[in-house]
């Protein structure tokens, strides 16, 4: 699965689907699901390429909402632009949590503890602040015009989030082919290895979060203009912030497609248990941990992983895989 | 105007809420001194065993101060097996899936007992939980002094198994250093456990001291765990003295701080704290390296 012809296959794919499906459920399931892929790609950056485990990626989908929402709310910003500043915002906090966390040298658990952290506070200061609409959260006015970014029908925001997701795919793409994916995969690898071949171990991983931090936060813009609503929980909720690093992980951490296959898989097992057990709260969230557990115990590389792990059994390519990720040097 | 006494009864009020976020990140900390990850699903254990001291005494009547006797074990044991047969053999070896484990683990948990509980608040009605101490300026609540000493008691228990137990030192032996315990006969894997379960054990004790001033809910335990994150790297990870007075010290910033600026925003104060702890001393006060 290399190259950009899968890419091109997944995202043609999608893109044939509101031709066939014209039922507004399965639409809804689709924009959120690739809603949630946008975020889980931007960890994929940092989380996936760089082995930076962020478990407060919420602190930029956030941001993003947020700035989104406060811009049309307060300053009556046109929203593309909120859309763009949602997105710069997001990157500007990637870049100061980012160069705070890797210039004090935080690694595993120190970098999930430090991320978790900088949400947290975000979202207790947006829980009270009045220019967060404090407690109520903030409502963007609703106005169906394609210059304010919001659409009579969801086949028009399906095709947007679909473009961002493209967009991001491409950009997971072209760092995996760069020099600088190869320096992040090194710094991933063994960072003190990495340094001494003269790699700025320092300066990539703050590219790869600020790159990440943009990504996400553009789900997080996307949010609040599909919703149009926005409140601490949501935006800094702890859920997003799993939900980003779940899509990755069941998917293939590190590869270009496992964040759009894992939010799909993901959230079509939550769906699907929804339909049989009746909507209950705590459901979907609990098959998701079950799924989280069972990946990493089975299918270590998630679902693309065991894909192409599948496909050399059976036709015996040449092609040699990936070595599992770090399986060999903790023994 | 502000009388010191308001203050005292204050820090003292501080302190006994301390001393239960203390033993809280006694569990943490341990577990992190050996097994070095963060173990994120103490929070939903301590959820867990908060409905374990609800249910005891609603469903058996059992007193929360007599429940500890059988939910500490009942805990130790569960912890035991999750390391021993889901966190350990499902994480092949690697630090950042241990920590994506413990994860999962707490996801799945606080949602299971939200599937079957619902978010409805319980508490229990205990004949003495509103007896209270008179100190003669101040009352303490009768529940919370006696947390206080239990919490005491308990790490000295901890120091005993620590200290004068084979299986304390083949704790402290793995912690020290993993390969050489290893080479020396000491089963990793089963240490591992003991001591996840210990650490388990501990907050399934916060739990019972808790239950007659607080509340079971499935999110219950993560206010305690964010603030036993703090404490843990505040005291530096895997110090059991640090632990302690890390976890009185940010009781009584807790109580002064809401006490001043009101309850959100003193919450807030204890994150800066951590995230100033992280960046500048990783350490913390107590640790012995990063």
């Amino acid at each position: 699965m290399k190259g950009p012809a899968p890419i091109a296959i997944a995202v043609a794919a999608l893109a044939a689907v509101p031709l066939v499906v014209h039922s507004n459920v399965v639409l809804n399931f689709l924009v959120v699901a690739l809603l949630i892929a946008l975020a889980g790609q931007g960890w994929n950056i940092i989380g996936g390429y760089g082995g930076q485990y962020s478990f407060g990626h919420a602190a930029f989908f956030g941001t993003g909402a947020y700035a989104t929402a406060i811009l049309q709310v307060h300053y009556g910003v046109n929203a593309w632009l909120g859309f763009a500043a949602g997105i710069a915002a997001g990157a500007a906090a990637g870049a100061i949590i980012g160069a705070l966390a890797f210039r004090a040298g935080l690694r595993s658990s120190y970098f999930a503890l430090v991320t978790l952290a900088f949400a947290e506070v975000l979202r207790i200061l947006a829980s009270v602040a009045p220019i967060t609409g404090a407690g109520v959260g903030l409502l963007i006015k609703l106005d169906l015009r394609p210059q304010s970014l919001q659409f009579q029908s969801r086949v028009a925001f399906y095709f947007v989030i679909l473009a961002l997701v493209a967009v991001a795919l491409v950009i997971a793409h072209l760092i995996e082919r760069s020099r600088f994916g190869t320096w992040l995969i090194a710094v991933r690898e063994n960072e003190d290895a990495a340094m001494a071949l003269g790699v700025n171990a320092f300066r990539v991983k703050l590219a790869a979060m600020v790159v990440s931090a943009a990504i996400t936060a553009a789900a997080g813009c996307f949010y609040a203009q599909y919703f149009l609503f926005v409140d601490s929980g949501i935006a800094y909720g702890t859920w997003i912030s799993i939900e980003a690093l779940l899509t990755p992980i069941i998917g293939g951490v590190g590869t270009v497609l496992g964040p759009l296959v894992g939010a799909l898989a993901a959230k079509a097992l939550g769906e699907g248990a929804k339909y049989v057990a009746g909507d209950a709260p705590g459901l979907d969230l609990m098959i998701y941990g079950a799924m989280l557990v069972l990946v990493i115990a089975f299918a270590p590389r998630g679902l693309v992983g065991a894909f192409n792990d599948m496909r050399q059994r059976l036709f015996g390519s040449t092609m040699k895989a990936r070595p599992p990720l770090k399986e060999a040097a903790h023994g | 105007m502000l009388s010191p006494l308001i203050l005292v009864t204050a820090v003292l009020n501080g302190l006994m809420t301390g001393a239960v976020y203390a033993l809280v990140a006694l569990g943490l900390t341990l577990i992190y001194g050996v097994l070095h990850i963060i173990n994120f699903a103490h929070g939903a254990m301590l959820s867990a065993a908060l409905f374990a001291a609800f249910f005891a005494y609603q469903k058996f009547g059992l007193d929360p101060y007599l429940a500890v006797f059988l939910i500490a074990p009942l805990f130790f044991a569960l912890g035991y097996a999750l390391q021993r047969f889901v966190i350990g053999p499902s994480s092949h070896g690697d630090d950042r899936n241990m920590l994506l484990v413990t994860l999962g683990l707490a996801v799945f948990i606080e949602n299971a007992l939200l599937y079957a509980f619902r978010a409805n608040t319980r508490t229990i009605d205990l004949p003495y939980g509103f007896k209270s101490i008179d100190l003669g300026f101040t009352f303490l609540a009768m529940p919370r002094v006696i947390s206080f000493a239990a919490v005491f008691i308990v790490a000295l228990a901890l120091w005993l198994i620590m200290t004068l137990t084979d299986t304390g030192k083949a704790i402290r032996a793995v912690a020290k250093e993993k390969l050489g315990a290893e080479l020396a006969g000491i089963d990793v894997a089963h240490i591992y456990a003991m001591t996840f379960g210990l650490g388990t054990a501990c907050v399934a004790i916060a739990a019972c001291l808790l239950i007659p001033t607080y509340y079971a809910t499935p999110g219950a335990g993560n206010a305690f765990v964010l603030v036993a994150f703090t404490i843990v790297v505040l005291g530096g990870m895997g110090s059991v003295p640090g632990a302690l007075i890390g976890g009185l010290v940010i009781g009584v910033v807790e109580s002064l701080a809401g006490f001043f600026f009101g309850e959100s925003l003193g919450q807030v104060g204890i994150f800066l704290i951590f995230i100033v702890v992280l960046l500048v001393r990783p350490r913390g006060l107590f640790g012995a390296s990063a």
